[in-house]
């Protein structure tokens, strides 16, 4: 299933359900309750970042032309295809965090132990079996969703034509009055 | 799960109410349940606080996060706190129940035209006895006043030690007093505890659940017993009695009615108001054959117990039994009634009728009772019924043609007479039961209906698979009516699941291999039960030394949490079927599931497979015989002891 991930910014509580859903999703266990107690901790890869008092979940944007490719000098990171995931060897990985200083959004992190960089893999497991990414169907307020980019031009194509139109009938409705 | 799915129910009523035209487009528990999917894991886990306003605050489970709330309190410190304001809540709730209880007990003692009489002079009695009250020459009726007195005072009391309390084993009021958890007054120790989990008080999370363990106590030994007591008082002690269970027992051509929620008092008054010939009359003029009058939840047990009225269903089976179509009027008290009933009782020409100053409901006619004009009342709300009857015509109903026979109404006392005959009413063959090895032990198998696990499989499944262990097993609540729906509290049928000694036992009694011991606040009696066992010799000094053990494998509601604290700090081990919210917090479920073990005698459990649980409950029936010196089961059982080599390596 191809897709990205989008954030309604006005939509999230800040519940930072999608970080815990994340952290569960990439643990060994897939289970909240016995994830909590495995060693290494399973990290979450979408954060949630406060601003002038908006929360903002953050995670990698799968970039087209990813500057963290670009930059990897083992080859550790590969883009799967146009609009499809970028994801990390962790086996190729050295942990230079190269990738870490070009990202423009700051998605890309060092696992806890430091080894190699964590970051977004868009749910692949989920994903290639239809389902929608674990922080995507955590969301209680739909305000993460998973679409193409298609699919958001359209949409947001929709919204302009809706306030193009009730602009045009407000002029109308004036011009008539006049 | 959505009500759509399969697998929803056990119960075959319920499936076929599920699977018929009359829900398909209905908005029932299972959907709004799959509506809330995923549900927040902090939630789940316990680690979320909301008491004071520099929150909402939330631990990171995992450690990436934050690890302290703003006033600095741990995951350990949220999740107590959490949970003891939920045991606050539950004996709340069942003392409110009791109070209500020592009310009508005080009106029918002391008001000559009251619609309440007091019925049980031996019971009263006895209990004013125990209670050191001077009983020469007084009549039933001034031993209730002054036993319902001493009972209002319970709930007042600001320090020494609760009456009922004193009946529990030396050696477990020693633990109480040692560790400073001795209920003093029943409203104090909920009040403490709202005070010392409320922002910067008690911040030491077994101080806390300390706390919880003395309000919990305050519920078992204060206001749950006064409930059972004073009801039995009231209403009459229950014998053993016959009945009919599920929604089959509703009639197409009858009026009706169905009383939901947890008190007795108006239902009592309810069962009198539909045998008067004048309502019954009233019936016949509006086409009908006749009244049927039958519950939902624990008020359904309350008057099955003592009136053999038949039971709908249980917690789950409330907008099923609307559903029907069928129902005429719904009346309803306190607990467990479902917000969601008054827009579903929309759909239907049933009347909702709510009638507790505690409870509206939206969209309810609300007819307030009132004990001075009890019976009044009671024949109004009746009236409504019959007058609603002619609305159902026209209209297309299904009642599932699905009941049960089974038998309720034990008591502590009942069992005590059925085991050793009414002239000699005594424990001896229970406690011989069990040292022989025909009995592996006892369970208390409790509580509600929750949609995460399929309704009435937690229940049902664990039951039948120690009646087949030879354990002999007592229940309560929506567990009681899972277990009559699935036949087990038939005397005849249920015997094909027991194994060979109890079977020999249940024979031999004449009992069936599950007891019915009534309504949720009556778990009261298993602990008055426990306590006889002891008395009777044999099996330990404390109530944790007996082959013996608690589950609650589909609870939901925080007087679930109550009774799991009471229990546990009454000394029994206890399985729950969904974990208590506390597993973001490492040393607290440490504590729960095994350390408070060396404090009070019992600990907690957490298992969702009913099958892995009843073997929980087995290895520590085992274990408990074996630490008596007792033999082992006496008979080959499906599941067998453990070698102690097995135990050994299991532990």
């Amino acid at each position: 299933m191809k897709g990205s991930i989008f954030v309604q910014i006005k939509k999230c509580l800040s519940c930072h359900s999608c970080e815990l859903a994340c952290a569960v999703e990439h643990s060994a266990s897939k289970d909240l309750v016995r994830a909590i107690h495995e060693d290494p901790p399973p990290a979450p890869r979408v954060r949630l970042e406060q601003v002038e008092g908006a929360s903002i979940p953050l995670q990698c944007r799968h970039c087209e032309d990813a500057p963290c490719v670009a930059v990897c000098p083992c080859g550790a990171i590969e883009k799967l295809g146009p609009e499809q995931a970028v994801i990390i060897h962790e086996d190729k990985c050295i942990g230079c965090k190269f990738c870490i200083a070009v990202c423009p959004f700051g998605v890309v992190e060092l696992r806890k132990d430091g080894r190699v960089a964590l970051k977004c893999d868009l749910c692949l497991s989920r994903t290639e079996e239809g389902l929608l990414p674990a922080c995507v169907t955590a969301c209680p307020s739909g305000a993460l969703c998973f679409l193409t980019a298609e699919e958001l031009s359209k949409q947001k194509r929709r919204i302009a034509a809706k306030r193009e139109h009730q602009a045009a009938q407000a002029a109308d409705a004036q011009e008539e009055e006049a | 799960m959505s009500s759509k799915d399969k697998n929803i129910s056990i119960d075959p009523a319920s499936e076929q109410m599920l699977r018929s035209e009359a829900t398909q487009d209905l908005e029932l528990t299972w959907d709004r349940y799959q509506a809330m999917q995923p549900q927040c894991g902090y939630g789940q886990l316990g680690v979320c606080c909301k008491i004071c306003a520099m929150g909402p605050c939330r631990i990171d489970p995992f450690g990436n996060g934050p690890q302290k709330g703003v006033c600095g309190a741990t995951a350990d410190i949220i999740a107590a706190r959490n949970l003891a304001r939920m045991i606050a809540a539950g004996t709340a709730a069942h003392s409110d129940h009791g109070r209500d209880t020592v009310h009508a007990l005080l009106s029918a003692a002391s008001d000559p035209n009251s619609d309440y009489k007091v019925t049980d002079g031996k019971k009263v009695r006895a209990l004013a006895q125990e209670w050191g009250v001077d009983i020469q020459g007084k009549s039933k009726e001034e031993l209730a006043k002054e036993v319902a007195e001493m009972s209002f005072a319970e709930f007042g009391q600001q320090h020494g030690e609760l009456k009922f309390a004193q009946r529990a084993p030396e050696e477990q009021k020693n633990r109480w007093r040692e560790n400073g958890v001795m209920p003093r007054g029943i409203d104090r120790e909920v009040v403490e505890l709202m005070h010392r989990t409320t922002m910067g008080v008690d911040s030491d999370f077994k101080s806390i659940i300390g706390q919880g363990i003395r309000a919990s106590l305050a519920d078992g030994w204060g206001g749950s017993m006064i409930a059972t007591e004073l009801s039995d008082i009231l209403f009459g002690r229950p014998n053993p009695i016959k009945s009919t269970v599920n929604l089959g027992i509703l009639k197409a051509d009858e009026v009706n009615i169905l009383v939901h929620g947890h008190e007795p008092t108006l239902s009592e008054m309810l069962v009198a108001a539909t045998q008067d010939p004048e309502m019954i009359k009233l019936a016949k003029s509006k086409g009908a054959e006749g009244i049927t009058l039958a519950g939902i939840c624990c008020t359904a047990n309350e008057i099955l117990m003592r009136h053999g009225v038949p039971i709908a269903g249980n917690f789950l089976q409330q907008e099923l039994a609307l559903a029907t179509g069928a129902v005429d009027a719904m009346i309803v008290d306190v607990q467990c009634v479902m917000p969601a009933l008054g827009e579903l009782a929309k759909r239907f020409h049933t009347k909702l009728i709510s009638t507790s100053p505690k409870a509206k409901v939206p969209f309810a006619n609300h007819i307030e009772f009132d004990e001075s004009k009890a019976l009044d009342i009671a024949k109004q709300i009746i009236r409504e019924a019959i007058e609603n009857f002619p609305n159902r015509k026209g209209k297309s109903t299904c009642i599932p043609d699905i009941r049960e026979n089974m038998v309720a109404g034990f008591t502590a006392e009942s069992v005590f007479e059925f085991l050793g005959g009414h002239y000699r009413p005594s424990y001896r063959p229970l406690n011989e039961g069990i040292i022989t090895g025909r009995l592996r032990g006892a369970a208390a198998i409790v509580g509600c209906n929750n949609p995460r696990i399929t309704h009435d499989y937690g229940h049902v499944t664990m039951t039948k698979e120690l009646l087949a262990n030879d354990v002999l097993v007592v229940t309560t609540g929506c567990t009681a009516i899972a277990d009559a729906k699935a036949g087990l509290l038939n005397s005849g049928e249920a015997l094909k699941y027991c194994g060979k000694g109890l079977k020999e036992i249940c024979e031999a009694v004449g009992i069936p291999p599950v007891l019915h011991l009534g309504a949720c606040v009556d778990i009261s009696r298993v602990l008055t039960i426990l306590c006889n066992i002891l008395d009777q010799g044999g099996l330990g000094v404390g109530i944790s030394d007996l082959p013996a053990a608690g589950a609650a494998p589909e609870w939901m509601s925080e007087k679930a949490v109550a009774i799991g604290f009471y229990v546990v700090a009454s000394g029994v081990y206890t399985v729950l079927g969904q974990a208590l919210p506390v597993e973001g917090a490492k040393e607290l479920t440490q504590y729960l599931c095994e350390d408070i073990e060396d404090v009070y005698g019992g600990k907690f459990a957490f298992e969702p497979d009913p099958i892995e649980g009843a073997h929980l409950i087995l290895d520590h029936i085992d274990r408990k015989r074996s630490d008596l010196k007792l033999s082992p089961v006496l008979y080959p059982v499906p599941y067998a002891p453990k070698t102690v080599a097995e135990a050994a390596a299991a532990s």
